[in-house]
């Protein structure tokens, strides 16, 4: 017989065995009123915000010290409601006006905003309602004069409680915190950000009612399943003990490996790097592992302003990411914009079909100076310092004849000299490629490979140009595949045309970061593998599993099959 | 002299106006004398005051949104350009 089970939602994953805990917070009970003096009320709110705000900034360092700043920015929001102009409004007119007591006027003030964040769609928002209801609740004790609940948690445990606040969740004592389990709460709930940082596996929206269950009762959370086992048998807790020590073991491997560059068993070496598109994913980047960047979008600059970015703003821009690249690879992508998007300042017309029309290199028909006056930013941004030498490479978008790559070459060539002319510092030994993900760039790669540096496949681009589908169509989307035969094949004819001329290929579509391409990819002979960032760790152990003799035969085969389904079907079965 | 200056924008950070963006905005528009309001064009909503963070909040900007910025009052044109710049900067 198996152990009755409470299901609830994935929150942070891991393993935990061990007594419940429950926490049962104290209930406040609250006079209303009418209070004789107003301005006493108002007094002890007074007096209840400046105590309240002492706590949080006493909660906020205890934060930082035992998760990370992430988390102690939780309670720096919650002392921004101690200063909102409308919230404190609207507990002075419940004194002024209605004659309540201070506590009265605080829960009444906390309601009217909670409940109008509950009504909005997104979970994010309704989740602040739960913030609101902290800083209420600490508000109202302190306004009381009660003193501050301390947790007694003696023995290492899992937590159950109908909801726990930020700060409930931080004030425990970690080493006695096995594991988290509420009733209320979604994925975005602060108890599922601070058990995610604090590295504590966490269910949250489990369906049960905290009274029924028994403090001390054995159990098994499992935060992956998002489930929580009670009185589990002797076989169920061998089992759980089991999966929480590889749980704990690959945990370990992963933070240790992750900035270890990717080998396969036979020595061979992939370039695993990150496609950015700010200075955010830059950091995220970093964090994850990537060896440099494979695909910078530069469109950031150019979207929701009136004007084009001058080359001071677009400089200043590159520059920051280069720093933060530090001297790794940077492959910069120009401007790769269309009448699919508004930039009305660039006099993109309608267009019946704009990924078929006037978009990406092609503005070189019209628009030169904006790829002039981006090539010199970026020359620019990337001049070397004594700090640094920045590794940049640039590649055009969209390429699909020569005669681009030679304008877009010549155009090149013209920046450089005019910062020469103009003695402005510049970058050295620029790389020069470009992206190929119109089918015809790929079936006279091995003509255009002479004339370039290197090849980025985009495989979102040539999957949706080759099978002729819209990706953002519904009912065509399912056809889009990167796994068909035929894309495959251009993707191999690619990589073989930069090898035979001894450059290098990488690949930045999304098909960089599914780890079920891995084998395939290497096995063509790809040269580097660029993806979102979070990705990289998980690429990174794949390609650590695999040899890349046995690759090459996976993808003999794979290229010998007729649909999709063969192809994925294969992979997915290895 | 009391004048009005306004802006129309669309939130591009993926967060919208969330945590650290909204904490942004609101302590921005809270360095002002004049008052501020915001309003999500994308529903039926009335403009609230973009100093309080709560009322932020409660118009539910996400990335996407269009929002509506009005300030009235001493250093009204140079609120909205400061709070321009902090949204078309991305919050960088």
């Amino acid at each position: 017989m198996s152990s009755p089970t409470i299901q609830g939602l994935a929150a942070a994953p891991g393993i935990a065995v061990g007594p419940l805990w429950i926490h049962r917070p104290e209930g406040v009970v609250i006079e209303r009123g009418p209070a004789r003096d107003p301005a006493e009320e108002w007094r002890r709110v007074r007096r209840s915000i400046e105590r309240s705000r002492a706590q949080l900034v006493e909660l906020g360092g205890l934060a930082l010290a035992r998760v990370g700043p992430v988390e102690a920015a939780i309670f720096e929001a919650h002392q921004m409601f101690l200063d909102d102009e409308e919230f404190i409004n609207a507990i002075r007119t419940g004194i002024d006006g209605k004659s309540l007591t201070a506590e009265a006027a605080i829960e009444d003030a906390v309601t009217v905003y909670a409940d109008m964040l509950l009504a909005l769609d997104d979970e994010y928002f309704r989740a602040r309602a739960a913030d609101l209801r902290d800083v209420g609740l600490r508000l109202i004790r302190n306004a009381s004069g009660g003193e501050a609940v301390t947790h007694t948690l003696s023995q290492p445990s899992i937590i159950v409680a109908d909801d726990l606040s930020p700060s409930d969740t931080i004030q425990f004592d970690r080493q006695f915190v096995l594991g988290l389990c509420t009733a209320r709460g979604g994925p975005t709930s602060h108890v599922a950000i601070l058990s995610r940082g604090m590295g504590v596996p966490a269910i949250v929206s489990a369906r049960f009612d905290p009274d029924a269950l028994a403090e001390g009762t054995l159990a098994v959370l499992d935060g992956e399943a998002g489930t929580l086992t009670l009185e589990p048998d002797q076989e169920e807790i061998n089992a759980a003990q089991q999966r929480r020590g590889q749980w704990l073991s690959a945990r370990a491997l992963a933070q240790s490996v992750a900035h270890e560059p990717a080998v396969t068993t036979d020595g061979v070496r992939a370039e695993i790097v990150a496609n950015i598109g700010n200075q955010r994913d830059a950091l995220s980047a970093i964090d994850n592992g990537a060896e440099g960047v494979g695909l910078f979008r530069t469109e950031f600059l150019f979207m929701d302003r009136d004007d084009l970015p001058t080359e001071e703003e677009q400089v200043a821009s590159y520059a920051e990411i280069a720093r933060l690249m530090a001297g790794r690879p940077l492959v910069a992508r120009m401007l790769d914009i269309g009448g699919d998007k508004p930039v009305p300042y660039l006099g993109i017309e309608h267009e019946d079909n704009p990924f078929l029309g006037w978009r990406a290199i092609r503005m070189l028909d019209g628009r030169e100076d904006i790829y002039l006056t981006q090539f010199r930013a970026l020359l620019r941004a990337c001049a070397p310092t004594p700090d640094f030498r920045p590794d940049l490479r640039i590649m055009l978008p969209m390429v699909s004849t020569m005669l681009e790559i030679e304008r877009g070459r010549a155009l090149f060539d013209r920046a450089r000299q005019q910062l020469r002319d103009e003695g402005l510092p510049q970058a050295e030994h620029v790389q020069f490629g470009i992206m190929v993900e119109v089918p015809s760039a790929a079936l006279l790669a091995h003509h255009f490979a002479r004339h370039v540096d290197f090849f980025s496949i985009g495989t979102n681009d040539l999957t949706q140009y080759t099978l002729a589908v819209d990706r953002g169509n519904a009912r065509v989307v399912s056809l889009a595949s990167p796994f068909s035969p035929a894309v495959l094949r251009l993707i191999a004819m690619t990589i073989d045309a930069a090898h035979a001329h001894g450059k290098w290929c990488g690949l930045c579509g999304e098909l960089g970061g599914d780890v079920m391409a891995t084998p395939l990819l290497l096995g063509m002979g790809l040269d580097e593998f660029s993806m979102s960032p979070s990705a990289i760790p998980a690429v990174k152990a794949r390609v650590r599993a695999l040899s890349q003799a046995d690759c090459r035969a996976i993808a003999a085969h794979a290229l010998s099959l007729a649909t999709n389904r063969e192809v994925t079907d294969y992979l997915g079965g290895l | 002299m009391s004048h009005t200056a306004q802006t129309t924008l669309t939130i591009h950070h993926e967060a919208g106006l969330h945590a650290r963006p909204a904490a942004r905005f609101v302590k921005l528009a809270g360095t002002f004398p004049c008052t501020i309001t915001l309003r999500n064009l994308n529903k039926d909503a009335k403009a609230v005051n973009a100093k309080s963070m709560v009322s932020v909040l409660t118009q539910g900007v996400n990335q996407g949104t269009r929002i509506e910025l009005v300030a009235t009052g001493e250093q009204a044109a140079e609120a909205i350009a400061a709070l321009t710049k902090l949204i078309e900067s991305n919050f960088e």
